[in-house]
């Protein structure tokens, strides 16, 4: 598979899944937004501190909701903008396009420039529209991948691109909640703490996974494991670096050689295996998240010399 | 009166559109409209786009298609096919003389100025014998019909002609959209093109190549206009789209970069103009291309297709020459005939075109898809003054041609069947044997008496039928 391919396919998958986590993120700012007493917060504000877009909102004051959807969602210079995650995943897929089928094509090309030109005010109207529908085109386009396309190496380093970038979303996240408020060790005593710890879950989508794996009590300790070493959640770190693991594996025999991007790998691996049982939690979360960060970014800079991207 | 190529003037049905006349008249306009918006969706969808340079708006604009087939008789093809096969024998027979001994110009047949002072010609080529002696490897020839037996070339492609995805792809969207048109199995198929394509790639394999021909398609990348087209036949041929950024060269190989280091290529059907190829051989300025992948080809170490230098055989000046070269190579009358043409290089020529330019068509020697020309009975008094002074500045760079009346082919109108002027653009492969699908590419003008079909220039495209029988 040529290098550039590969680099393409990676990317293709990152923007996708970017696209949709950064979905996620204004979803749960809102929810946070709407709790008492949230304009002395400011939670808008670490919405785009975690996506690394504060310097992207000018002039004083709170950050408002408009300015996040105009910064997270419709501004083109932003390159973590929604609209810019789409058009350049779009761009990558169209220089691999023969590497895509026709139905994951489809759904790249399928309404791509939906956001240019779209007004602040008409944007936050149909919020919640909008938000849907990023999400379902990413849906569509994994499903379509799902069942059509090759497992060749292609198919592999899209998958460690979206897993890379999955994980990253949860441990922001998290890190969203950690600067909101910092963690409280007991059980979440129900008012604003318990529904920002909430919504981080339904972020997720996994307040009802949670329940089965946890029972009913929200714990800061609990909601933490889950999603960051549960191994059955689809969007724990965990999982996503169960999926990076069994990808570069694959890469690893068809290319007959291991590479640094495959200690890598491993060393997070264990660092979660080493936070079980709380564990993570008592030796601080914030902490573990940015390690987490660091590595994986790590991972994918390593993932990009050892393939010649 | 252009010739109508559905209906004869008593209002007759001609026999080869009997089916597509019957369909039409079935489906009623109002339906025809409808499988259209439908039709439209699905290339919307699929991205068949065709960027047009220099107009703004859309990058990706779609080219308009139209349902109404075009449909040529078995005996008309018979005959469209023996002239193009006999013209890609003689350009290909060209190019390998004028990079070799020039034994037409010395015979005197062709001036030889207009050989080696041309711009597409590349003393680099001379004295190299590519494999096969192939140089162009795929020849798009253009060509209008202006009566019921009259087919005459507009013009030779021998570069990198495009619209062969056009033409596979509007037959794949008509048999999706109307099984039953073709159940009766009166339309050769044409969906064997990619596989000859890559047979005749293979062929040419460089001296150096062992084993099966690793085969790839070279594109500048997906910002061309053409970049569905490469995407397109790489897919159908199984190959690797390649950009320059992909390949390198080291001793006397082309090799592509890939995940598990580099690996050898063989053949490259390039998508690249002569120019941006390889910017030690050519433009040294070229961000684009393959540093050193000339010196490989002439070393026998790679096979690109085409030939650098090869667009000296489809120049505007030299196209004149076509029939003599038929003559002088292989020894036969031209099937096709060329349309008449005024070079205004020389002093007649000149005098006679700055005499009737309201009446002609002037065209800039080197200029390709519809820009920069002049329709004399189109343009008004102020266009022409303004042309024929471009054309006294610089004689040599102009051609002239009588107005033609193009034949018209059924169109899909607001409120009925309308005729529209049409070109065609069948493709013929050259490798070790020549070979050609039994249809093309049709371009349609699809405004009211226009000409122009460049879907540059706001033309359309339609399937193109051979029938049968």
């Amino acid at each position: 598979m040529l290098s550039r391919t590969a680099a393409n396919l990676f990317w293709m998958a990152r923007y996708l899944e970017r696209a949709e986590s950064t979905a996620r993120l204004i979803t749960m700012g809102q929810r946070m937004a709407v709790l008492p007493g949230s304009a002395y917060r400011d939670e808008w504000r670490s919405v785009l501190r975690v996506t690394g877009c504060e310097s992207f909102h000018t002039g004083g004051g709170p950050v408002t909701e408009e300015d996040v959807v105009r910064i997270l969602l419709l501004d083109p210079d932003n390159p973590a903008s929604i609209q810019s995650c789409l058009v350049r995943a779009r761009a990558n897929g169209r220089s691999v396009r023969t590497k895509l089928t026709q139905e994951m094509w489809e759904a790249l090309n399928l309404s791509w420039r939906r956001f240019e030109g779209y007004d602040v005010g008409q944007a936050r109207a149909e919020l919640p529209t909008l938000i849907d529908w990023v999400k379902t085109r990413a849906c569509v386009f994994r499903g379509a991948a799902e069942t059509g396309m090759m497992r060749h190496a292609g198919h592999d380093f899209m998958r460690i691109g979206g897993a890379i970038e999955r994980a990253q979303m949860t441990l922001r996240l998290l890190d969203v909640k950690y600067y909101v408020l910092l963690p409280e060790t007991d059980v979440v005593g129900g008012g604003r703490d318990h529904y920002q710890w909430t919504s981080v879950l339904h972020a997720l989508s996994g307040s009802r996974a949670y329940h089965h794996v946890y029972g009913g009590v929200h714990t800061p300790a609990n909601i933490s494991d889950f999603l960051m070493i549960n191994r059955t959640f689809p969007r724990s770190v965990a999982y996503c670096v169960d999926q990076m693991r069994s990808h570069l594996e694959r890469l690893a025999m068809e290319h007959g050689t291991l590479a640094t991007c495959h200690k890598t790998v491993d060393e997070i691996f264990e660092l979660l295996l080493n936070g079980q049982d709380g564990a993570i939690f008592q030796r601080g979360l914030h902490e573990s998240v940015q390690l987490c960060l660091k590595l994986t970014n790590r991972l994918a800079d390593e993932i990009a010399d050892s393939y010649y991207f | 009166m252009s010739f109508f190529e559905m209906q004869a003037p008593d209002g007759a049905i001609r026999a080869c559109y009997a089916e597509v006349k019957r369909w039409i008249d079935e489906t009623g306009i109002e339906g025809l409209h409808r499988r259209m918006d439908e039709a439209e969706a699905i290339f919307r969808r699929i991205g068949i786009t065709f960027a047009v340079y220099g107009e703004g708006g859309d990058p990706e604009r779609l080219i308009p298609f139209d349902l109404l087939p075009r449909v040529f008789s078995r005996l008309e093809w018979q005959r469209l096919e023996q002239g193009i096969r006999q013209r890609a024998q003689a350009l290909n027979a060209f190019l390998y003389d004028v990079y070799h001994r020039g034994e037409i110009l010395r015979a005197g047949h062709i001036p030889q100025e207009l050989v080696y002072l041309n711009p597409a010609f590349r003393p680099e080529m001379l004295g190299f014998d590519p494999p096969g002696r192939v140089y162009s490897h795929i020849v798009g020839i253009d060509i209008v019909r202006t009566g019921p037996e009259a087919f005459e070339v507009l013009e030779d492609n021998c570069r990198t002609p495009s619209g062969v995805s056009y033409m596979l792809e509007n037959r794949e969207i008509m048999t999706r959209m109307f099984p039953g048109l073709f159940a009766k199995g009166l339309v050769t198929p044409v969906d064997n093109y990619p596989a000859l394509l890559l047979k005749t790639l293979k062929e040419v394999a460089p001296p150096a190549c062992k084993g099966d021909p690793v085969v790839v398609l070279l594109t500048p990348g997906s910002l061309n206009s053409a970049y569905y087209e490469h995407s397109f036949l790489a897919d159908l041929m199984g190959i690797e789209l390649v950009e320059p950024m992909d390949l390198f060269v080291e001793n006397d190989r082309v090799w592509k970069k890939t995940t598990a280091g580099p690996r050898l290529v063989d053949v490259i059907y390039r998508r690249i103009d002569d120019d941006y190829l390889d910017p030690l051989a050519f433009r040294p300025d070229s961000l684009l291309g393959v540093p050193g992948l000339f010196h490989a080809y002439r070393a026998g170490g790679v096979t690109l297709c085409s030939a650098p230098g090869a667009g000296i055989a489809d120049d505007k000046a030299i196209y004149v020459y076509v029939p003599e070269m038929i003559r002088f190579y292989l020894g036969e009358e031209p099937i096709l005939a060329n349309i008449p043409t005024w070079q205004c290089g020389d002093a007649e020529g000149l005098a006679y075109v700055l005499a009737h330019l309201g009446e002609l068509v002037a065209k800039e020697v080197h200029g390709s898809g519809g820009y920069g020309m002049l329709i004399g009975p189109h343009a008004t008094k102020a266009e022409i003054a303004a042309y024929a002074d471009r054309i006294r500045a610089n004689p040599g760079g102009f051609i002239a041609q009588p107005t033609l009346e193009l034949s018209t082919v059924p169109t899909l109108g607001e409120t009925a069947v309308v005729q529209r002027h049409a070109d065609f653009r069948p493709f013929c492969l050259v490798g070790e044997q020549m070979r050609l699908v039994p249809g093309g590419l049709t371009r349609v003008a699809l405004t009211e008496g226009s000409l122009v079909v460049n879907s540059s220039q706001g033309g359309g495209v339609k399937d193109t039928w051979v029938l049968r029988s």
